[in-house]
């Protein structure tokens, strides 16, 4: 007997892969939810356009439970929680799924509200060796775009960079180099998934528009 | 350190009810041994048989998520536990089944995330204030035989007074791996 859950959904490749892996476990997806944080320094949540993270609801065939949250400190828990709590209704889901890696802050905070909602929480990406991981993606038929870079030595040239072979490479001497992560753990880059096995068809990039300054660049994507 | 267990075999046992915790509570512990190239295999305690027990040079049991106490009523599946003679880690879970086999009582208890702990003595390599993940509903008193290692107000690392058996409540795995190549 498998269990419903939903995952906790921003778009970026470890959302998109913790649901792969879930449904390869034969996981029932019931829905994903997003937070849509107004602070872009939010400390829970990646702040991604509401309209692209639709499109990949879209495609996965999944509803998309989206909740808008100030993003204050503590407050963006209670608008996570609000959110859990109606998946929960709405959906009769038993569990959370979560792409956490290595953030215990927001792991912990998570686990939390879990338990205190008497749901299981899942987080299959937990303390993943980011050595491999990006080959893994690629090798799973994951495309997957940058769709910012918040740290130096990144800038404009590398937004809407494919995450291949080459750019495996350069960010890996980027890490020996400056120590950036290379799965952009430290939130040094963010990405979008444009397609992966779990999508019913790949989604085209219609408009872009590049901004920023310095080390932090940020694409507005409008996919279709 | 790790040449420890290099030429050892290390037995996971699991105790995770939902196959999707693997990846959370057992994959890290594998990582962290094939990283030192340490030989190992995981098996839920389901579907352990003598032969697994034999085979292995030491056992880790690993932990599972906040909701699953399924391991409460399997506790007849690790009888094997009081006899045995290698050496025995058991992690959050694990350590409750530690204790558990050893009559210690259960008790609500929860804690999670990040916390220090300071260690009255060295513990596989851990001493004084030390920074742990904790992610547990429960603990147990401390079972008779055993010894208490942290200052805590429950037991939170403990070891048999002449076996090699650990246990541990907190996750090793995610902050303080290098413990469990020191065991």
């Amino acid at each position: 007997m498998t269990i419903r859950v939903a995952v906790l959904f921003s778009g970026g490749k470890d959302s998109v892969y913790a649901c792969y892996l879930a449904k390869k476990q034969g996981y029932n997806l019931n829905c994903l939810i997003s937070l849509f944080s107004e602070n872009k320094y939010s400390y829970m949540f990646h702040t991604p356009s509401i309209e692209k993270t639709k499109k990949q609801a879209e495609v996965m065939n999944l509803p998309l439970l989206i909740q808008k949250t100030k993003g204050e400190k503590e407050k963006e828990l209670l608008d996570l929680k609000k959110a859990i709590e109606k998946a929960k209704k709405k959906y009769k889901i038993q569990g959370i799924v979560t792409g956490a890696i290595q953030s215990v802050y927001q792991a912990s905070r998570i686990q939390k509200i879990c338990n205190e909602l008497d749901l299981e929480c899942f987080n299959p990406l937990w303390q993943k060796d980011e050595e491999n991981y990006l080959e893994e993606l690629i090798k799973n038929k994951f495309k997957i775009i940058l769709s910012g870079v918040f740290a130096y030595p990144l800038d404009e040239t590398w937004v809407l960079r494919e995450i291949n072979d080459k750019f495996i490479k350069e960010i890996k001497e980027l890490n020996k180099k400056y120590k950036i992560h290379i799965a952009g753990e430290g939130g040094e880059f963010e990405t979008f998934v444009l397609d992966c096995p779990l999508f019913s068809r790949k989604l085209k990039i219609k408009s872009s528009k590049i901004s920023g300054e310095k080390n932090s660049w940020k694409a507005e994507i409008e996919v279709k | 350190m790790e040449s420890r267990n290099r030429g050892k075999m290390i037995l996971i046992i699991k105790t995770n009810k939902e196959s999707l915790h693997e990846l959370e509570f057992v994959k890290p512990i594998e990582d962290i041994l094939s990283k030192s190239k340490i030989e190992f295999k995981s098996i839920h305690y389901d579907n352990l048989t003598k032969k697994d027990l034999e085979n292995s040079d030491k056992i880790v049991i690993s932990g599972t998520s906040l909701k699953d106490n399924q391991f409460l009523e399997d506790l007849n599946k690790f009888e094997w536990i009081k006899e045995f003679q290698k050496p025995i880690l058991g992690i959050c879970s694990g350590m409750q089944i530690i204790g558990l086999t050893f009559g210690s009582k259960i008790k609500k208890q929860t804690e999670i995330g990040q916390q220090k702990i300071s260690f009255k003595k060295e513990f596989l390599g851990l001493n004084s204030e030390v920074n742990v993940y904790m992610l547990h509903n429960n603990s147990i008193n401390l079972p008779k035989d055993f010894v208490e290692f942290t200052d805590s107000k429950f037991p939170k690392a403990i070891k048999h007074k002449s076996k090699e058996i650990y246990g541990v409540l907190f996750h090793p795995e995610v902050f303080n791996k290098e413990m469990i190549l020191n065991f």
